[in-house]
């Protein structure tokens, strides 16, 4: 029975048979399994007092604490919880709305809609994230991780539009699209079957590409004091280590291990968008 | 003009012109095809001839529906096709004016198995999928596939000989009206070539199909069609009856075709094609030479552009 759902979709069997995707599937998936369980491993609150400040890596903290003898672990696991979330949010929600904005702008490029597509988007890309996020703050007394996730992608999506667009714009002169076209193959049909999957990595590296800006654009407002009203992240441990002048002070774990776990996410996240191109790819499959 | 007698056209092109509009604000225009008028009847073929860049395929483009006219009207079977807007008119139309592109390769997405192109005929213009297999094979077989071969495989698998010919298989699973087929033969050997150019006529005569057979080789031309378009900057310069075109060519640049005339058994070679400065001036000359002639018979069923002033 497995094998012939793996006939039937052979693309999923290429996937996960190729060492890249295994590979930072693996390292992704650890991150997400430490964010889920990791709370559950420490003693500590993120917020408390939980030891004596400067300590370095020890049984007792396995990431150290900070200068105010936080559990670096404790804030880490926590904050990347949160982290994550925004970013999976934010970052699925721009991807989307800029992925469905775009193929549609770029399917019918030229035409009005296609002008009033990308109206909308221009008008979005002058707004001001910052100036977007104090108005609502204004009206929200309270902003959790939606709301969050909401203000960020709102101003994150028009690249993702503008860039879909121009490769819809190419993909949609490509004689095989003319030959889907004489075969009366729905519109949609056409843009899923023809353009979508061929634009499928693309869409994933947008996604990671918006998985990490949003994320960043997170950390950024959580510094002007606009983030989440309640909690920590990842970014917000890091800005603190910071600001505490972290490096300087010889608490080089404080800063670096967050910003390490990024970086490990990012590039995990990486590796499986390579992998799955030449998964996708007959031609690249072979080699 | 003799417009060959409108009754028994199954498409008639009057004034078709396509000028693409390309480069910042859209200021840049390139006048593709200018004026072009023709008929098509059933159960004939019909050779575009002109070289690269002359709007050829472009005229092939507009029939499909592929892209707008800038203004002109394609007449199917008595409507204007720039009025066929919904999906179940246009699955109609396509039902019966299909066609093979220019490059065999850019014609199969490379992400899906060659078969796929039989499918979506098969699920859009409501064939019985029972029999599918059993036709799909014989119609490849029919245009000199080996079906265990060819199906199941990926584009970049097979020739561009052998993916051309799918996709001339794909056209024979429909029962069309109308074939546009754009320098067809061109990824083909000498061997399957003269095979598949008779299959076509056959088809033609046999099925009262009507073809649009687009090329740059007179000599094909010459070999399978019945009428003649010769094109020249993207008008229609010289037209009617083959036998007398290529008898008596008129208009400099079909007189320039004529003098090199490359071998049919020699494969396409794309570097072979310019346009010598010589032929542009005497066709410059003639224009000025005929000012206010336009299109003039010279005989029936041979018409010449005589200057485009
Ligand atoms: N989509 C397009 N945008 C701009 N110019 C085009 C486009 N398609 C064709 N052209 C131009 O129109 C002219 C005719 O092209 P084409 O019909 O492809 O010629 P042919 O098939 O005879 O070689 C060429 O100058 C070409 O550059
Ligand atoms: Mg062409």
């Amino acid at each position: 029975m497995i094998a012939s759902f793996l006939k039937e979709h052979e693309n999923l069997y290429y996937a996960l048979t190729n060492k890249k995707v295994i590979v930072g599937l693996v390292l992704f998936l650890s991150i997400v399994l430490l964010a889920l369980v990791g709370p559950m491993l420490t003693p500590y609150d993120y917020e408390g007092y939980a030891g004596m400040p400067y300590d370095p890596p020890s049984p007792n903290h396995w990431f150290g604490t900070t200068i105010m003898g936080r559990d670096v672990f404790t804030l880490t696991v926590y904050g990347l919880r949160s982290t994550l979330l925004v970013g999976f949010i934010a970052g699925t929600i721009a991807t989307v709305v800029g992925c469905i904005i775009g193929f549609l702008a770029g399917y019918y490029g030229g035409s009005w809609f296609d002008e009033i597509l990308m109206m909308i988007t221009n008008i979005f890309v002058v707004i001001p994230q910052l100036a977007l996020l104090i108005i609502i703050s204004a009206f929200l007394k309270v902003r959790g991780i939606i709301v969050m996730s909401v203000i960020v992608s709102a101003t994150a999506w028009p690249w993702t539009a503008r860039a879909v667009r121009s490769q819809t714009l190419s993909l949609k002169n490509q004689e095989y699209v003319s030959l889907s076209r004489i075969s009366a193959l729905s519109v949609a049909r056409i843009l899923r079957e023809d353009i979508a999957s061929n634009m499928f990595s693309y869409v994933f590296m947008v996604f990671i590409l918006q998985f990490n800006g949003t994320m960043l654009s997170t950390v950024q407002l959580e510094f002007l004091g606009l983030g989440p009203t309640r909690g920590v992240s990842l970014g917000l441990v890091m800005q603190d280590a910071v600001n505490w002048n972290a490096i300087q002070l010889g608490m080089w774990w404080w800063a670096i291990i967050p910003g390490l776990i990024i970086t490990v996410m990012i590039t995990s996240l990486y590796l499986v968008n390579t992998g799955l191109d030449a998964a996708f790819n007959p031609r690249l499959r072979e080699a | 003009m003799s417009v060959p007698s409108s009754n028994d056209s199954i498409l008639s092109v009057r004034g078709l012109t396509k000028v693409f509009y390309s480069g910042v604000f859209r200021r840049q225009a390139t006048v593709a095809v200018k004026d072009v008028w023709f008929e098509m009847k059933p159960g004939t073929i019909l050779s575009l001839i002109g070289e690269s860049g002359s709007g050829k395929t472009t005229i092939g483009k507009l029939i499909l529906k592929l892209i707008q006219p800038t203004s002109g009207q394609i007449i199917y079977k008595g409507t204007d096709i720039a009025h066929l807007k919904n999906k179940e008119q246009l699955r109609d139309y396509y039902r019966k004016v299909q066609g093979v592109f220019q490059d065999p390769f850019a014609t199969f997405n490379p992400l899906y198995r060659v078969d796929r192109i039989f499918n979506m005929v098969y699920s859009s213009f409501g064939l019985d999928q029972g029999k599918k297999d059993e036709q799909v094979r014989e119609v490849l077989e029919s245009v000199n596939l080996d079906p265990d071969r060819t199906l199941g495989k990926f584009p970049h698998q097979l020739s561009g000989g052998q993916l051309q010919r799918l996709l001339i298989a794909r056209t024979l699973l429909m029962d069309v009206d109308i074939l546009i087929a754009d320098e067809l033969i061109s990824m083909l050997d000498a061997s399957t070539r003269i095979g598949i150019l008779n299959l076509l006529v056959d088809i033609c005569k046999s099925r009262g199909m009507s073809i649009l057979f687009i090329t740059h080789d007179l000599n094909l031309g010459y070999y399978i069609s019945d009428y003649t378009l010769i094109m020249y900057k993207g008008r229609l310069v010289e037209k009617g009856d083959t036998k007398k075109i290529y008898e008596n060519p008129v208009h400099p640049y079909t007189k320039m075709l004529f003098e090199s005339v490359p071998d049919i058994h020699r494969k396409w070679d794309r570097s072979e094609e310019f346009l010598p400065e010589h032929v542009v001036q005497e066709v410059r000359e003639f224009y000025a030479a005929n000012e206010g002639r336009g299109f003039e018979d010279v005989e029936e069923e041979h018409t010449v552009l005589f200057s485009d002033r």
